[in-house]
């Protein structure tokens, strides 16, 4: 029977891909599809707490509203990497690299 | 419907006026485009005005909340509202008079600031995770925008992109940390979930959930304040915006996030006590001990950092990564007199900082650069701009009698009051540290020789920006009484 933990395991692993993957990668675009994965895991969390254990629609309410912020997110972080791309002709991270100390 | 909608919704005047200003000034930027820029300034200038007045009735109002619950109306949010409003209105002040901005048009700016103060006012207010979450990514989502305004530029671009990957997925791991409370209480509500929490433990004992949950809403709200380990973005967003933005980002968001902090942590990981203006922390849950932590670490980082900076944005990100520490400090004290001295830092922080960016923007607009270097000898060129910077880097040291004193001893007062005076003395220890990297500006300015010579004439409106600023910082403590009694009345929050 699957059950609660199922799906929060699922949203654990989903959590730990998405940040390996922002970690990891070197395409900025790539990087974005690792936070996604995060509002995911995230989403996953809270329709299966609403379903299984709080017993109210909060949770299924509070990832309508997350899957809205991501698509806002993914809009601006798209149109920021577009213009990066204009600048440098890339989209690896790496070249990002005129301010630090 | 909830039938107290309507008689309440004189409480929600700021952020009507906000949102119907922000509207206007996109319709004023889309269809009048021949005088965009001056039209949605005014349109910016009189809904900011507006909202301030609308503001300052909330002081008085008994708390409460509105829309089922997720907005509170409480002095706290009131003084926050006024703060916050009062800053961008500063800044949208100073932002025609810069010369990075001007080479693009800035209607746009003018409304995304708009929208950012709606979204900052908001997360000051909200009792509710969802909205918490909402107006945090709406604040996050605004000043990506602002700090890539200068789109062609690769600096600004680059500063844009670090902001983001770093905002995106500290806010991601503030969700994870919400859907966890969530699934440990069954509520989105911050009042709820502290008494089902109370309920819980009240055996004793202690859950590894509700720590991980804490630790990643920490996150969140250590990005927005630009606290260590969460500070990374801090100082290349901070180099890379145009300074206006910087200047902004550097109070408004920050100032947002404490508040947002102090609510959560009082609100719902602690017992307001039978005494009103004490507040115990769950013994099941040491969040404290979290904040101290990360508060030595961010002064001082924060300050050996900025010890080897040479562009003045980037000392003055570090110098605001050092002043976010001191400001927690008022954080761990649960007391009154812990929030009071968070307010009382947050006005005095205000005027110094955006102040010292004022002078900064000057000067970049007559040499165009932002390297230490360049502010050699500029007491020849411009007396009066130097002066300016001597007056608000000795305020930042929090030197008397300037404003940036009273901000330091009423946060280290707090802490010894509440035994934490080893803490005090860190703090303390900190601020000498900073004089250094202070001290060397005012020398670089008036005492090393420079090549140029020219005097340099600035316009009559950044004189007057320069005033607004200057007058605070030298004369608050003329008005110690008002300040005190503002921020005495602004202690309650609404707790459920």
């Amino acid at each position: 029977m699957i059950g609660l933990t199922h799906y929060l395991i699922i949203g654990a692993a989903l959590f730990s891909l998405g940040v390996m993957g922002v970690l990891t990668r070197k395409n900025a675009v790539n990087v974005l599809m690792g936070v996604e994965l995060i509002l995911n895991s995230a989403n996953i969390n809270l329709v299966a707490f609403s379903k299984y254990s709080a017993g109210n629609l909060n949770g299924q309410i509070f990832a309508i509203f997350v899957i809205v912020v991501a698509a806002a997110e993914a809009a601006v972080a798209l149109a920021i990497i577009l213009s990066m791309y204009r600048i440098l002709k890339s989209v690896n991270l790496d070249r990002a690299d005129t301010l630090k100390g | 419907m909830d039938p107290q909608l309507i008689p309440d919704l004189h409480k929600f005047y700021p952020e009507i006026i906000l949102t119907a200003a922000f509207l206007l000034a996109i319709i004023g930027d889309l269809g009048f485009s021949r005088i965009r820029g001056g039209l949605t300034f005014s349109v910016a200038a009189l809904g900011l005005a507006l909202a301030f007045a609308a503001g300052i009735p909330l002081f008085g109002m008994p708390t409460g909340t509105l829309f089922f619950g997720v907005i509170a109306i409480d002095p706290l949010a009131a003084f926050f509202k006024c703060f916050l409003i009062l800053t961008s209105f500063l800044v949208l002040l100073a932002t025609p008079g810069s010369r990075e901005l001007s080479q693009r048009p800035l209607g746009e700016f003018y409304m995304l600031l708009l929208g950012v103060t709606l979204s900052m006012v908001l997360l000051a207010s909200s009792v509710d995770l969802l909205m918490i979450y909402l107006s945090l990514e709406m604040v996050s989502i605004g000043s990506y925008i602002m700090v890539g305004y200068l789109k062609n530029d690769r600096q600004s671009n680059e500063a844009s992109l670090k902001y983001l990957l770093f905002g995106t997925v500290a806010s991601g791991s503030m969700l994870y940390g919400m859907t966890l409370l969530y699934g440990l209480t069954g509520s989105t509500k911050l009042a709820v979930i502290r008494e089902v929490l109370a309920a819980e433990f009240s055996a004793g004992g202690n859950s590894p959930m509700l720590l991980i949950a804490t630790v990643l809403m920490i996150a969140g709200f250590g990005f927005k304040t630009a606290a260590v380990p969460f500070h990374f973005w801090c100082p290349d967003a901070y180099t890379g915006a145009p300074t206006p933005v910087t200047a902004f980002l550097s109070v408004a968001p920050k100032a947002a996030g404490f508040a947002i902090l102090v609510r959560f942590f009082f609100t719902t990981l602690s017992n307001p006590s039978e005494d009103p203006g004490f507040w115990t922390p769950f013994s099941f849950i040491d969040w404290r001990i979290l904040i101290i932590i990360i508060s030595v670490m961010t002064m001082t980082l924060g300050n050996i950092a900025a010890l080897r900076q040479d562009n003045m944005k980037r000392l003055l990100a570090y110098s605001s990564i050092a002043h976010a520490g001191y400001i927690l400090m008022g954080a761990v004290v649960l007391t009154s007199q812990g929030i009071q001295s968070i307010l009382i830092y947050l006005i005095t922080y205000l005027f110094m900082n955006l102040g010292a960016f004022l002078v900064v923007i000057e000067i970049f607009n007559r040499t165009g650069s932002f390297d230490l270097k360049n502010y050699r000898g500029f007491y020849r060129r411009s007396p009066f701009l130097t002066i300016s910077m001597t007056v608000f880097m000795l305020s930042l040291m929090g030197i008397p009698p300037f404003a940036g004193f009273f901000g330091k001893l009423y946060v280290f007062g707090a802490a010894v009051n509440t035994n934490l005076a080893w803490f005090a003395v860190v703090g303390a220890l900190n601020s000498v540290v900073a004089v250094y990297y202070y001290t060397r500006v005012i020398k670089t300015m008036i005492i090393e020789a420079g090549e140029d010579g020219t005097r340099i004439q600035i316009p009559w409106t950044s004189h007057v920006m320069v005033w607004i600023m200057l007058l605070p910082t030298i004369g608050l403590m003329l008005f110690w009484g008002r300040i005190q009694q503002l921020t005495m009345n602004s202690l309650r929050l609404f707790v459920g």
